[in-house]
């Protein structure tokens, strides 16, 4: 275990001194595994470092996560997912509104968890797909003393701008499922707008909550 | 005693209902249910929650680690026995084969030296065995104090508790003690995720819920469950296959 960890170690730092170095890796071109590791270990390493984010500094926290995390997700595609049948009832300005609420409570959630875990040690696993596969999922697990390794699965799709995560699963719960049933109920109750103005009040009171913290 | 809740559960929700088409189909007991999730919601604010923080704040982590794995070891025993149920048996050995390095080398598992020897540790129960033995899940149910359940995990449940090594354990302050601590602990080891939910969910309800039944599924199916149709036309026929 601990040699395959340094082993992992290893293989990233020389993976990113490829990209510093400025060789010809160009976003696209980065598998999909080696992304989710060089990723997660940097934001890992970046919030344990930060003596702000452990003690407690949630807005730079999710500050990190935006810069860091963020472009490697497509957001358009999780909101499409989570709303299931409902999202071709919307028109294009609410599915920009629905995109841009469900982002920023997927981001604080994807914050919590990364900063909850940040101590534990990672196990990357080999990516098994064939280079010409455009969706694969990449596993990560996550080892505690004392419980089962957490699988987080990151579901990932090729695209121009490189890939991009359209759904995590942690412990088996798809993140994007899990959100499909109340979209629709409330999309059934109140309408595409009831569920943006759901979304907008939950952030906000989530943003509250931070502030409440700070003080 | 928790039979007689169980039972209660059951009666109360049958009679209690009549189904509407809004209503989830895998939750028709959702109003009885939420009622009990209320219940929980609040013994936990008051109780567990509060036991549980001041016990992180107390006890360092290096000995948490240790109470985790006391546990966690003895365990073991039954998650093998699980395991063999399932026909997995090399999973089974490697389960006892845990319980005997880390009784004996690991001081009565204080040492979880069996996970760094390449023996890892497995999540089982009797709910799991009777959903691998093709059982189906039937409807949601939460129960008092436990949350989450269904029909087959509840009844698993009652399994679990009847084959729980610590019902061994005496004298009788000495038993509620450990069941206690076991309580704490699992509750402390549960504050991260309470608090993600928390701040992820519309619904707490709903979304926990759904992350229930999506979690014991794939648990059932140690992680590789078979592809589930996307429910394309209407949620609410949204059935699972278990």
């Amino acid at each position: 275990m601990t040699r395959a960890a340094t082993k992992n170690l290893i293989s990233t730092a020389a993976f990113g001194l490829a990209l510093t170095l400025g060789a010809p890796v160009r976003a696209q071109d980065v598998p999909p595994d080696q992304l989710v590791k060089t990723v997660t270990l940097e934001v890992v390493d970046l919030i344990k470092s930060d003596k702000e984010i452990q003690a407690g500094n949630r807005a730079k926290l999710i500050q990190l996560i935006d810069a860091k995390v963020l472009p490697h997700f497509n957001f358009s595609a999780m909101t499409a997912l989570a709303m299931g049948q409902s999202w071709n009832k919307a028109n294009p300005d609410q599915k920009k509104r629905l995109t841009e609420e469900f982002r920023t409570l997927l981001v604080r959630t994807y914050a919590s968890a990364l900063a909850a875990y940040s101590e534990q040690k990672f196990d990357f696993r080999p990516l098994r797909a064939k280079p010409t596969d455009t969706d694969v999922t990449v596993q990560v697990r996550v080892l505690q003393p004392g419980t089962q390794p957490v699988p987080i699965d990151y579901s990932m799709e090729k695209t121009a701008a490189g890939w991009k995560v359209y759904d995590v699963m942690v412990g088996g719960v798809s993140l994007v499922a899990n959100y499909r049933t109340e979209f629709n109920s409330t999309v059934r109750e109140s309408g595409i707008d009831g569920l943006i103005k759901n979304l907008a009040t939950k952030n906000k009171s989530l943003e509250g909550a931070a502030l409440e913290k700070k003080k | 005693m928790t039979r007689v809740l169980l039972l209660a559960a059951l009666l109360g929700a049958a009679t209690g209902c009549a189904s509407t088409a809004e209503r989830d189909p895998r939750d028709p007991w959702e109003p009885l249910n939420r009622g009990i999730y209320s219940f929980n919601d609040k013994l936990d604010t008051y109780v567990a929650r509060p036991v549980a923080t001041g016990y992180t704040k107390v006890v360092p982590s290096e000995i948490r680690e240790r109470v985790r794995n006391v546990f966690a070891n003895v365990g073991d025993v039954f998650i093998g026995v699980n395991n063999f149920l399932q026909g997995k048996f090399e999973d089974g050995v490697s389960d006892w084969a845990r319980f005997a390095f880390n009784t004996t080398f690991g001081i009565f598992g204080i040492h979880d030296i069996a996970t760094d020897m390449g023996y890892e540790k497995h999540n089982e129960d009797f709910g799991q065995t009777f959903g691998r033995w093709g059982a189906p899940t039937g409807p949601y149910l939460v129960l008092p104090i436990l949350g989450s359940s269904d029909v087959r995990d509840g009844i698993g449940w009652g399994f679990d508790f009847y084959t729980d090594p610590l019902n061994e354990t005496e004298p009788f302050a000495v038993h509620w003690g450990l069941v206690t601590l076991r309580l704490i602990q699992t509750r402390a080891d549960l504050l991260d995720a309470s608090r993600i939910l928390e701040e992820a969910a519309l619904d707490k309800y709903v979304f926990q819920r759904d992350a229930y039944l999506q979690r014991r599924r794939n648990l059932v199916y140690d992680g590789q469950p078979p592809r589930e149709k996307e429910p394309e036309d209407d949620s609410s026929s949204d059935k699972k296959p278990n």
